[in-house]
């Protein structure tokens, strides 16, 4: 069927609408459609063909093309501003598509640490969770088995777990050992990090092929992505509608329930999805915009915001690292990815310093394509640039790290009035500022960092420190869980507090973000909104 | 060090043109490479430009490498043809003969001239762009995504090569 016969058109009697085809939205669409339920899912971009990734990872490789290109994001359908004090590149922190951004994400997945659900109580900063690790840990463990990560249970900081991971770990690098000498010396354990990529055959996918180039791409499919739990969702009988931003939500005359969600198809039309229930898993920017969009008589500073809440409190994870030279081979940018990490200073949290991890690079430096294929480069090409390859390739060595950013209220994702998007919408303007507590986060992982490479000898030439440190990626906090109305977005069972079916998936709900990678977390989160929606019905 | 059809294969297979590296992916290409249809003479006299002068085989691994490449993809063909004429139009202006027929000074000469050693690579761009984009950022590709290439410089598994998951644990001594 050519893009043009695709049947965009609701679907008739809809049990639920979900807006967004990312891991979210898919794994609610996949148990949902199991439980026998008549599942909708909107995707505001486009469903990419699986043929296209070498394409894609080349589009990554050659210099002729942005970081944007190879998702084909950009342009008014993704235009936003900024407007706060932090320039946030957002188009180089998402993909809109059918599997959302996990099509470019690295596929790294913790859980939380108990500590995380309660940072109010134990340090006195942000809001607890209303739940707890206890109420997150089965849901945990089915995110694993979902996903499929490939782990082992060597970490000692990491929180209680009762099952094995479904696939051993990948085993640690070559320069993992190198760091281990250093870690070693100084008292620093290493442990495995947890993949969401196949270490052997898993799911009907191969195991990791080693192209190198997880994040953007990954051209096995041997990384988890989204599309896995759209397929097997529409193998259940879901339905997916690629191409089909969500415009606004629309709800009954009291104001207490969605009625349905408008949607835009490439032809120009407008359709009206109904359904019982509905559930937000577009991410951290778009579901506060949609809800900022849909307001109303009844709701006037937008749908679901009776606490104001909405689109405040946005967090990311700051990164911190260094790296250099080493007076030897390290390696690097044999795979993608990371083997090694350390989450030992992760709780010595208090009352002005975060929660940070410490990574473990395979990847430091450039790749020799990388040096060969830019007009930077010193030499053009021959006997000297293979030379300048060499000097430039062997001997990298890089750590990085995440910080934890609380949240405050300033920090926010509003309307842009002044800018709109390919169908007239207000663009999402984003507000973002670093303060002191994370900048002291920041500068007590590198003094750790600046520790391991001073005992490994490494000739340190680049650091990202507080001043210049960036977000991770990781969109949190914009319709944030509570059981207060007057403060938080969504109930405990991930319902909004203002709209009886109204559900959000997504690590918007986040209350505080801890210091590791989110998605782990969206997708338990996910599968309690699943049960909770499925109780509903 | 010899390049090989199976190096150009292994090469192409990071492009996606050949999925795996055998005797049935070495047939499918044979008809190809034996009707090339862009001025492989210049693309190969390029690559030995391009290419650390250790190398040799540099003809059978481009033949194969562009055929494959260029194959089904009419607009990409047709960029590389274009970008080919403008480098061997050049080198007609200003070394008065055809670029294959060059010494290797002259090539490079050539090459540089025409601003394709510093200027961004562009298909969509004015000739030099075009000349950086299609033929000798094309090339380089080829060469530094194959595991003979990464080899020649520090690795065997290359990004852009899905050369497996063991080669990143073993020390440069292995």
């Amino acid at each position: 069927m050519s893009q043009g016969d695709v049947d965009r058109t609701p679907s008739p009697r809809s049990d639920v609408c979900i807006v967004g085809a990312g891991p979210a939205g898919a794994l609610v669409a996949h148990r949902l459609a199991s439980e026998g339920y008549d599942v909708v899912v909107l995707e505001a971009g486009p469903r990419f063909d699986p043929d296209d990734r070498l394409e894609r990872m080349e589009r990554h490789i050659r210099p002729s093309h942005g970081p944007e290109d190879v998702w084909d994001m950009g342009g008014p359908r993704d235009a936003y501003t900024n407007a706060g004090e932090e320039h946030y590149p957002l188009n180089a922190a998402r993909v809109k598509g059918v599997g959302g951004t996990t099509l470019h994400w690295q596929g790294m997945v913790f859980r939380l640490h108990e500590s995380d659900f309660e940072r109010r109580s134990r340090h006195g900063v942000g809001r607890d969770w209303p739940i707890g690790y206890d109420d997150l840990q089965p849901y945990y463990a089915e995110a694993e088995a979902e996903l499929g990560v490939a782990g082992a249970d060597d970490n000692p900081f990491a929180p209680p777990r009762a099952e094995p991971f479904p696939m051993p770990a990948f085993r640690p690098s070559y320069s993992d050992s190198l760091f281990a000498e250093a870690c070693e010396e100084l008292g620093i354990a290493m442990h495995s990090a947890p993949n969401a990529r196949n270490s052997e055959a898993h799911d009907g996918r191969s195991a990791c092929q080693g192209y190198g180039t997880c994040k953007p791409v990954c051209p096995s499919g041997a990384k988890y992505d989204a599309t896995v739990h759209v397929a097997k969702a529409e193998g259940e009988g879901a339905r997916v509608i690629d191409r089909a931003p969500a415009q606004r939500i629309e709800h009954d005359r009291s104001g207490e329930t969605v009625e349905a969600v408008v949607y835009a198809t490439p032809d120009g039309t407008e359709h009206r999805q109904e359904a019982r229930q509905f559930v937000l898993a577009a991410g951290g920017i778009e579901i506060p915009r949609l809800l900022l969009l849909s307001r109303s008589t009844q709701h006037p500073d937008g749908l679901a915001n009776s606490s104001g809440a909405v689109g405040r409190y946005f967090m990311d994870h700051l990164f911190a690292g260094m790296g250099g030279e080493l007076d030897a081979p390290t390696r690097q940018k044999h795979v993608g990815f990371i083997t090694s990490e350390s989450h030992q200073f992760y709780d010595d949290v208090d009352e002005s310093v975060g929660p940070y991890k410490l990574e473990f690079l395979n990847y430091a430096g450039q790749s020799p394509v990388n040096v060969a294929l830019s007009t930077e480069s010193e030499a053009a090409w021959g006997d000297a640039l293979a030379e300048e390859i060499r000097d430039t390739y062997g001997n990298r060595i890089a750590m990085g790290g995440l910080c934890g950013q609380p949240p405050r209220a300033e920090n926010r994702v509003t309307l842009d009035p002044d800018v709109t998007d390919d169908h007239g919408n207000p663009v999402p303007e984003i507000h973002w500022s670093l303060g002191d507590r994370e900048r002291r986060t920041i500068e007590a992982a590198n003094e750790t960092q600046a520790a391991i490479m001073n005992e490994l000898g490494v000739d340190v030439d680049w650091v990202t420190d507080a001043a210049t440190t960036g977000p991770a990626f990781h969109h949190m906090g914009t319709t944030r869980m509570g059981t207060d109305p007057d403060e938080s977005v969504v109930n405990p069972r991930l319902r909004t507090h203002d709209l009886d079916n109204c559900w959000i998936a997504s690590a918007s709900t986040f209350v505080t973000g801890g210091a590791l990678n989110p998605t782990l977390t969206i997708a338990a989160l996910a599968l309690r909104a699943a049960d909770a929606v499925d109780a509903e019905l | 060090m010899e390049l090989t059809r199976r190096d150009a294969l292994a090469a192409l297979a990071s492009t996606g043109i050949v999925v795996g590296a055998g005797a049935a992916a070495l047939s499918h290409l044979d008809d190809r490479r034996a009707k090339p249809d862009v001025d492989v003479d210049t693309l190969v006299a390029v690559a030995e430009v391009l290419y650390p002068s250790e190398v040799t085989g540099v003809r059978e691994f481009v033949e194969t490498f562009v055929a494959g490449r260029t194959a089904d993809r009419p607009d990409y063909h047709a960029g590389m043809a274009d970008a080919l004429a403008v480098v061997d139009e050049r080198a007609e202006r200003w070394f008065d003969g055809p670029f294959a027929t060059l010494d290797r000074e002259d090539r490079d000469a050539t090459l540089r001239q025409l601003g394709a050693d510093a200027i961004p690579p562009d298909p969509e761009g004015r000739p030099p762009g075009r000349v950086r984009y299609y033929v000798v950022n094309e090339l380089l590709y080829a060469f530094y995504t194959s595991p003979a290439g990464g080899s020649l410089v520090g690795t065997e598994n290359p990004i852009g090569h899905p050369g497996g998951t063991t080669s990143y644990q073993r020390g440069p001594d292995a």
